[in-house]
């Protein structure tokens, strides 16, 4: 086998190399930058080209390769290529091959078009490696125009009644979603943490206010606020009183999630791939052995053996996926500079 | 129905009282008479009965979703709530049509009887008529699960900004006996159809727990200071030689409370009595667990009867010779309830007898010695207090004791309902029995948000065994459960019963060799 599963994360030891490994390896295939995927510690890493400034930002110090997509290269007798995820920006599918064995490495990957993020496409292969974060047949994730128009009534509504709209969401990846979605003339301050994330990413930032200790309520009054799940609970937001909430999240499925939030909205906004886009994903790639990862790994595992034959086995990872309570996947650092700002 | 699952959505997102009550009052403004006594209905909790099995619900959305029934079964543990996972899981339909709210209630109390293949093709009918959240709203109503996060307090509130009248009037006038398929808001509200319902009762006055310093209540000589009984809340109306009696709940209890039937020839007409439902023998008051059990029964039997007889301790005096007389002053009301008693003569009815004091500071001896009398704690009630109607602050207030503690170790977890569903928040909790930790109880409030999830990811990460949705973890993590009362209980494995168990605090401090036994429980139970 090509691939194996061990203590350090995903190997292959015909190329020595490791796929988002938890511990520090001599060599690091990165699928995305987020911070259970993207550890410290590695000597070497290799990503796709878009994630450079990022992983710079999150990492610090580290030697660097990139790749743009579908571009080869070999180590040691095996071709590496990566292809889009559709997750995140700069978010890749790893695929290695040796000697006719095929291994696709999908990381976190969401189907559907988000309108922002390079669109994820199938890539064939004998041995598909899955998330399964929303593996479960209830979550069916709404259409992105009709979320997007929703997004956006819901901040002109709350606009025409004289209150800020307070929007959560991870800051890298959703928050730049989120931005995108957002067509509207009110000003949009930013949580310094996904300020400074645009800014690594060269997203443009000339319309934004960033948050600083001067903010002055009258510089909204009313407009939007986009922040980070680290501000929930916090004196932090008392200051755009008075304001609706909203979480946008794939969690917001699920009424339980959204009230116990005390949210007054939930946008169902997802880069995860729901359980129609997981099936249609798998099929996709032709692959008969599918290893299933972080979320509903069991039910989803069991589910592709019953239905479709696949010889689909559950692999205990450390990644986790869109973590429920936090919402983010910020580094430490991050949320340790947010708490000193608040 | 449209309207309807909007209304229910807007009240479902908010936590403000005044939006709520906003969006209300717009729907009984906008809709019409027969829809809005329906949603008055369901938002004070008459709910419809459960018009078919769970069971087939289940199997005809698993095979509507096209999955396994595993996969049906782990999706609902997921999801918490059975309506929600029925409407997550069968397909999606666009339908632009709609249908009036009343009739689709009309047809839901009308499919009950029906044969099951009816049933079904009734079910699935709608199931592909409508789109998600009047879905939800739809799958709670047919699984008996409606419920809103809203007060009666509220609904009548909202009423009365939709059609510019006082609450306290609208309280009354939606009391008692009605059925919301055979009237409509507008008659209800109309001034002839209040008065002659002999059934009718009257909103109940209710107290919060004193939360104000003495000085705050000013010379104690203003106050009447009576033992608040652990029974049940209860009103006996006679009116034209008929006895109706209502527990706070407004649920009608004339053939659970039989005895009470005498008093159609004892009490006078237009007699309302409010007082506290009570087992009662010998001379003594008979624990709460009682007449649970005797109320739990389906037919009072005769031996029922001469087992657990009942009695209202009478608190106060709501009508006199047919005349409301909440507005009067409580000194009035509780010199004509003495009249009224002593002119019964019965058995049937005690009064509740006003503590004597002359301080303050003597309150709270009078306070403690209540639990040694089966009584939870006290009342002080301000003598020239009008009776209200709901909670209020002020005039009124109760004083609980406060409850027993014990330190339990938690054992078993299972995920929570409703908005706490997909964590783990419903416990169950032990104590040492010798070297063995057996099972005494459940809870599940009292923590934090916060710590409720810090409490789901250790049982995640803790759990040893899993039955279904229940998880069995490592006895680790110790809690104090507060509780109101203790009884013996053959049917568990401890041999208790808690009464109202409920987390108080997470003991970080405290590991699970320092927890209570069982011989600490039954040693309580034997001395109460």
């Amino acid at each position: 086998m090509l691939i194996q599963f061990t203590n350090r994360g995903i190997y292959c030891k015909q190329a020595n190399v490791y796929i988002d490994p938890w511990k520090p390896v001599d060599y690091a295939i990165i699928t995305h930058a987020h911070s259970d995927h993207a550890r410290w510690g590695s000597k070497q890493y290799l990503a796709h080209k878009d994630s450079e400034f990022i992983l710079r930002y999150r990492l610090g110090e580290i030697s660097l390769e990139t790749l743009p997509y579908d571009q080869t290269v070999q180590i040691n007798g095996v071709t590496i290529s990566l292809h889009p995820a559709g997750h995140i920006i700069g978010s890749a599918q790893v695929r290695l091959e040796y000697k006719g064995e095929i291994w696709v490495v999908s990381g976190d990957y969401k189907v559907k078009p988000d309108g922002y993020t390079i669109p994820f496409e199938p890539v064939k292969c004998q041995h598909f490696i899955t998330e399964s974060t929303f593996g479960l047949p209830v979550y069916n994730f709404p259409d992105v125009d009709d979320l997007n128009i929703q997004l956006n009534e819901w901040v002109a509504e709350n606009a025409a009644h004289g209150l800020n709209s307070v929007l959560i969401g991870y800051a890298l990846g959703k928050a730049q979603r989120i931005l995108s979605a957002l067509k509207t003339d009110q000003p949009i301050l930013l949580h310094s943490t996904i300020y400074n994330t645009n800014e690594a990413l060269g997203f443009d930032n000339s319309r934004y206010i960033k948050f600083t200790q001067d903010f002055k309520k009258e510089q909204i009054n009313p407009g939007i606020v986009l922040a980070t799940g680290s501000v929930i609970g916090n004196p932090w937001l008392r200051r755009f009183d008075p304001y609706k909430l909203a979480f946008c999240s794939g969690w917001m499925q699920l009424r339980g999630a959204r009230r116990r939030r005390n949210a007054d909205k939930g946008f169902i906004m997802s880069d995860h791939a729901d359980w129609h886009s997981l099936n249609e994903a798998v099929l996709a790639t032709g692959a008969e052995n599918v290893y299933v990862t972080h979320g509903y790994k069991t039910v989803y595992a069991k589910w592709l053996r019953e239905k479709y034959q696949l010889n689909a086995t559950e692999v205990e990872t450390l990644f986790e996926g869109e973590s429920i309570e936090s919402e983010s996947s910020e580094t430490k650092e991050e949320i340790r500079e947010e708490d000193q700002q608040s | 129905m449209k309207a309807f699952a909007q209304l229910y959505s807007e009240l479902d997102q908010t936590t403000k009282t005044n939006e709520k009550v906003n969006a209300m009052a717009m729907y009984f403004t906008k809709t019409h008479a027969q829809d809005a006594i329906w949603a008055v209905a369901l938002l004070t909790g008459r709910r419809p009965k459960r018009p078919i099995r769970t069971s087939d619900l289940k199997t005809w959305a698993t095979e509507l979703a096209g999955i396994p029934y595993w996969l049906f079964e782990d999706s609902y543990d997921v999801v918490g709530d059975l309506a929600e996972t029925i409407s997550l899981l069968i397909p999606l339909q666009k339908s632009e049509e709609d249908k009036s709210f009343h009739e689709v209630m009309r047809e839901i109390l009308a499919i009950q009887p029906q044969s099951e293949e009816e049933k079904k093709q009734w079910l699935l009918s709608y199931w592909s008529r409508f789109l998600r959240d009047e879905l939800f709203v739809f799958n709670k109503l047919i699984t008996g699960s409606f419920r809103v996060g809203v007060s009666q307090q509220l609904v009548y509130k909202a009423i009365a900004k939709a059609f510019d009248l006082d609450d306290k009037v609208i309280a009354h006038k939606l009391m008692g006996n009605w059925l919301p398929q055979s009237t409509n808001l507008n008659e209800l509200l109309s001034d002839e159809s209040s008065s002659y319902d002999d059934s009718k009762p009257y909103p109940f006055y209710l107290a919060y727990q004193l939360d104000v310093p003495f000085t705050d209540l000013g010379n104690i000589a203003d106050w009447q200071l009576e033992r608040k009984y652990d029974g049940i809340r209860g009103q006996i109306i006679v009116r034209n030689k008929q006895v109706h009696t209502w527990s706070r709940g407004e649920e009608l209890m004339t053939d659970k409370f039989i005895e009470f039937e005498e008093l159609k020839n004892i009490l006078p007409h237009g007699t309302v009595v409010d007082g506290e439902v009570l087992p009662f023998k010998e001379g003594k008051i008979q624990s709460f667990n009682e007449m649970q059990k005797r109320i739990g029964r389906k037919n009072v039997s005769k031996k029922t009867l001469a087992d657990v007889p009942l009695c209202m301790m009478c608190y106060d005096l709501l009508e006199y010779s047919g005349e409301d007389i909440r507005q009067r002053p409580l000194h009035e009301r509780r010199a004509l309830l003495e009249d009224v008693i002593t002119k019964a003569n019965t058995h049937l009815l005690k009064l509740s007898p006003v503590l004597i004091t002359d301080s303050w500071d003597k309150v709270d001896a009078l306070r403690t010695e209540s639990k040694q009398l089966g009584c939870e704690g006290l009342m002080l009630k301000h003598r020239d207090s009008i009776y209200e109607t709901g909670r209020r602050r002020g005039k009124w207030w109760k004083w609980k004791v406060d409850p027993y503690t014990v330190d339990a170790v938690l054992i078993y977890a299972q995920s929570g309902h409703g908005r706490r569903a997909n964590l783990f928040t419903d416990y169950t909790f032990a104590i040492w029995d010798k070297e063995e930790l057996v099972p005494f109880t459940k809870a599940y409030s009292g923590l934090t948000d916060k710590e409720l999830i810090e409490v789901d990811s250790w049982i995640k990460k803790n759990t040893i065994e899993k039955f279904g949705p229940v998880r069995s973890v490592r006895a680790e993590l110790v809690f104090e459960i507060a509780f109101e009362g203790i009884n013996a209980s053959p049917r568990h494995k401890s041999g208790i019963a808690l009464r109202f168990p409920r987390i108080v605090r997470w003991r970080k401090d405290k590991k699970k060799e320092e927890i209570n036994t069982k011989e600490d429980l039954l040693q309580l139970l034997n001395s109460v």
